[in-house]
Parts: structure tokens; sequence; C-alpha cells
């Protein structure tokens, strides 16, 4: 209950700075900073949970932008729809992906989703009708009543995604499908040893991981107006969507989203202060770190604490 | 597409394998024989290809360069290990996904190091065999990828011969084989292990040579080489030392015949390495000459 409440007093507060607040840079980077979280919440469902690394988030991400893209170049198709149908490119990709990497684990299904990513990219340099490589122009359709700016309803749109995902992400971790990733994580001959189906499980991860990560892709073309392979397919994404529940932590569902929010408002900061170089040093320098010193993460370094303090 | 040009494809594409072949041998030990995740290698590469660029403006020829680097980045490598070992390894647990992500990190790091210090722009060196070229008959092979094939042929052969005549370079394939036997025999795989990611290292710098002479070197190159070596040492058979050789003639053939193809051509290129290596992966796990 408490969770719900939770949920329902963030999404009042995103509404209530979609009307009090008119500072347009504001939701230009809340909108960045949301698609991350939206991002590394996906990236935990099979990274954190399954403990299938996964390098892949750019190639979900730009198949839902591209699908979104090309669907409005082709039919003017409404944002919703958009969304839903990047939802089930990218979900399909993820089950398309999932099947081919069945037998891999490790290092090998890592060095597979990165493969993904090439290719992809290809692809779409090559496809004259979305742009090729120098990109397609996307004039943004016209306004719906209730709201006075683009950016406005995008950043609201996005915080819903956010919030519907961190649900779903939660109850996935507290149903039966997350006690068997969990399994599977743990050991996958033992969990299929004790009747736990890890390949159909395995394979509904990947869907959904990979369809969150499209439909999070599916408003950036009309966010830009603009789509292009090159930024559209950049390992920034993969690195950013590893990089948050690894510094959070990886085994709770708050764990994604508390790195992430620290890690995108920290990239804010030093992007606009520093440098865009100085900012990937910065995520390269914390993985690290938190990586070797944090296993747990921000989570598992709390409840260290705090049990520390009850002694 | 002519016979010709189809001759002048697979003759280029023999020798950019080598080449290939040359760059994947560390990863070849470090993650072939020592199971490493070693998604790093491609970036040490490129670092040992800036060291050669900065012992080049000493004039110091970049082979020879690549050479005198491997001395540093042997020691390198054996500390990259040993922190590797204590952090991960020796905890045993879970060593998997963080293992990659951190290797993964470092790769990034080096990356942007090399951004903040040397700037996107791409850096070249200068010697007396690069721009030159040579004919026989209609085709011309440029002296640059000539020289690089001579040298990547020299350590192919030489680490061949290591691996599988001297006492260490056998004691590395035990480790690869079985470790707690080797345990139990008395010896230390740790320590065997931790020479063995020296050499590893040492050959990515000589690699990271020859990729600045066989052309222009950018920061973000890492990211393509990630798919190249990659997928050569995955095509082999981990660890195999001759299968890379093959492996990386099957890459470098299919990569050039792409480049030369009149429908293809460069935009398709950077997919050859990693549609390989999926294909690789999910129809052959084991490789071409797999153990």
């Amino acid at each position: 209950m408490r969770f719900w409440i939770g949920m329902a007093i963030t999404f009042a507060a995103a509404c209530g700075i979609v009307a009090f607040v008119n500072f347009d840079y504001l939701f230009f980077a809340g909108y960045t900073i949301l698609m991350f979280v939206m991002l590394a919440t996906a990236w935990n469902i099979l990274g954190g949970y399954a403990g299938y690394v996964n390098f892949g988030t750019p190639a979900f991400f730009g198949l839902g932008a591209y699908t979104a893209a090309v669907l409005y170049k082709a039919f003017a198709l409404p944002l919703p729809l958009q969304i839903l149908a990047a939802a089930a490119m990218s979900g399909l990709l993820g089950l398309v992906a999932g099947v081919l990497t069945m037998r891999l684990r490790g290092i090998f299904f890592a060095i597979a989703t990165i493969a993904l990513v090439v290719i992809m990219e290809t692809l779409f340099i090559n496809w004259r009708y979305a742009g090729g490589a120098t990109g397609l122009q996307l004039l943004r359709p016209a306004l719906t009543p209730p709201f006075e700016s683009y950016i406005k309803m995008l950043f609201l749109l996005m915080a819903g995604m956010v919030l519907a995902s961190i649900a779903l992400a939660r109850y996935i971790e507290r149903s039966w499908l997350g006690r068997g990733l969990r399994a599977l994580r743990d050991s996958e001959e033992a969990a299929e040893c004790s009747g736990v189906p890890t390949l159909r499980l395995k394979l509904f991860a990947c869907t959904v991981s990979g369809a969150l990560m499209g439909a999070c892709g599916a408003p950036m073309p009309m966010y830009l107006s603009f789509i292009e392979p090159a930024s559209t397919f950049n390992l920034n994404y993969a690195i950013g969507a590893l990089a948050s529940p690894m510094i959070g932590g990886t085994a709770h569902w708050l764990g994604p989203v508390i790195g992430a929010l620290i890690l995108s408002t920290l990239q804010q900061i030093v992007t606009v202060t520093i440098s865009s170089e100085m900012n990937v040093l910065v995520i390269g320098v914390l993985l690290v770190v938190f990586i070797v010193a944090a296993p747990d993460g921000i989570l598992g370094l709390y409840k260290k604490i705090m049990a520390a303090i009850r002694k | 597409m002519s016979f010709d040009l189809l001759l002048e494809a697979v003759l280029f594409g023999i020798l950019l394998g080598c080449f290939y072949a040359a760059v994947s041998m560390g990863l070849s030990v470090s993650f072939g024989l020592l199971d490493v995740p070693h998604v790093a290698h491609p970036a040490i590469m490129v670092l040992g290809a800036y060291c050669t660029w900065v012992l080049g403006r000493w004039g110091i020829d970049p082979i020879l360069a690549g050479v005198i680097l491997t001395a540093p980045f042997f020691l390198l490598g054996m500390a990259v290990y040993r922190f590797y070992y204590e952090a991960f390894e020796k905890r045993g647990s879970e060593a998997g996904v963080r293992g990659i992500a951190f290797f993964f990190g470092v790769a990034l790091i080096i990356e942007v190091g090399l951004i903040l210090g040397f700037g996107v722009d791409q850096r070249m060196v200068e010697a007396a065999y690069i721009g030159k070229s040579l004919s026989f008959g209609d085709i011309r092979l440029p002296m640059r990828t000539l020289a690089v094939f001579g040298v990547a042929l020299a350590m192919s052969a030489v680490l061949t011969l290591y691996m599988s005549k001297t006492f260490t370079g056998r004691a590395i394939k035990a480790v690869a084989q079985d470790e707690p036997a080797l345990r139990l025999m008395g010896a230390n795989p740790v320590r065997i292990k931790q020479w063995a990611f020296g050499i590893a290292t040492a050959a990515a710098a000589l690699g990271g040579a020859m990729l600045i002479v066989i052309g222009p070197v950018d920061p973000g190159m890492d990211r393509v080489y990630i798919g190249r070596t990659f997928a050569v040492v995955v095509l082999a058979g981990l660890g195999s030392m001759t299968g890379t050789i093959a492996a990386g003639l099957v890459l470098g053939i299919s990569e050039s015949i792409v480049l030369i193809h009149p429908d293809l051509g460069a935009s398709w290129a950077p997919a050859v390495s990693f549609t390989l290596l999926l294909v690789v992966l999910g129809v052959r796990p084991q490789g071409l000459f797999g153990r």
C-alpha cells in the first residue's frame, strides 16, 4: 500500500511541476534523467534479477526510437500507438535475441548483445527510407489542449512510463517469476533440476526488458525532432543502463532507480559545468569503484551500515 | 563481381586476416585460456597505439616502438590481473557479472582518458614504408599492410611456438585445462596466470603498434575491435593458436569481400565481424577448433 501511495504522490508531483513551473531546461534535463531511470529499471530485470549482462541497451532503445520515427513518417501515427509499436518491436527483438543466445552465458551473452547493437546500427545506416547515415528530420504534430508545451507533455509521459515500469519490475521481483530468475542467476543447473522453467523465464526476461527499453526509446525522435543512427545506437545508453543498477544495487527494484537518479543528475551537472567526456569518465570511475568496493551497491552499503548501527 | 576484383579482395583479405589474428592473439590467451572476460583488450590495444604515436614523435619507428612497449605493458598486464584476482576471482561468487562490468569500466576509462589527453582527432604515424605501395601486375598492395603482415606473421609464430614448446607456455595451457590438478602438483596457478596475462597485454601493445601502422587511430576505435577480436577468438575455439590464425583469415577475407563488393561497401563492413560472431555463437559456440 505504501508503495502505491508513494507512486501516486510522485505522479501528482510530476503533474504539479508541469502545471506550475515554466522553465523549459528543467523539463529537457528531467526527461533525460527519467529516461535513464526507465532504462536502468528495464536493464535490471534481465541483468540484475537473472544475472545476464546486457550491453545491448542501445539496440532495443534505438529500434524503439526508429520504429516510432518510421511509423510517424509513414502513417503520422499518434505517440501512444508509436510507443506500443516500439515496445512490440523491441520485445520481439529481445525474444529473438533470447532464442539465438539460448545456450550462451556470462561473457558470451554480453558480447552477443554488443553484436546486436552494431548490426542494428548498420541496418539503419543503410536504410534510405529511415534517413540513412544522415538522419531524419521530423516535425512535431500540433499540441493537444491541456498541454501548453510539447516538452512538458513528453516529460509527463516519461514520468508515467517510468512509474509503470517500476511497478512492473517490482511485481516481477516479488512474484514467482522473480524467485525463478534469482534461482537461475545463482545456478542454472540447480534451478532446472528443481523444476524451474529456466529457458522460458530467461526468454520472458529478455522480452520484457527489451520491450521496456523500446518503449523508452519511442518518444526520443519527438524529443529531438530528429533521429540519426550514430547517436541513437550510442553505447553510452548501454553504459548508463548498466552502471546505474550496479551502483544503486541490483537485488531490489529501488537500486536501479537510486543509481540512475544519482548518475544522471551528476551527468547533467558535469556535462553542463565541465564536459561530456568528463561525464563518461565519472561514470566509468564510479562503476569500477562500486564494483570493486561495494558489490551490492548503495542499497547493500545502506543495509550494512544499518546492521552495524543496530549492533 | 569480376574475377580479378575477387582475387584482389582475397589477397588483401589474407593480409588483413593475419593482422586480425595477430591483434587477437592476446585475447586468445587472456580470454580463451584464462577465462578472464577481458572486454578491455581492444582498449589496451588502442592505448598501445597512442603510446606508439607518442614514441613516434621522438623519431622512433612505430614497429620498434611496439616492441619496446611490450615491456611496460607486460608489467601493466601483471598488475591488472593481480588486481582482478584479488577483487573478483578470489572471492568467487558472482564474479561473472561484476568481472565483465569491471573490464567494461576499465575500457571506458581508457577510452575517455585518451579523448581527454589527445582529443577525438585521428592520429597517424610516419615511417619509410607508410604511404607507398607495391604493384604485382594489376594488383597494388600498400607497403604498410605488407609491413604489418610481416610483423603479424612473426608475432603469431613466436607466440604459437612459445605456447607449445616452452615450459611456461605449457604451464599456461595446463592452467587452462585443469587448474585444481595443477594446484595439487604444487604449482601456483595464480602466478602462472599473472605471467600469461602479462604476455597477453604485451601482445596487445604490439597489436596497437600494428593498428596505427595500418591506418589512422582514434580513441573510440576499441568498440569496433571488440567485435573483431572476440569474433576471431570465439571462431578459433577458445585458446587455440593455430585456430586464431585460421579464424583471422576467415574474418579478413569476408570483410575485404564485403568492402570491395559494389552493392555493399564500407558502410556494411563493421557488421561483418559481429554477424560472424553471432552466427558462430548461435550455431557452433565451441568454434572451428574447439576444445
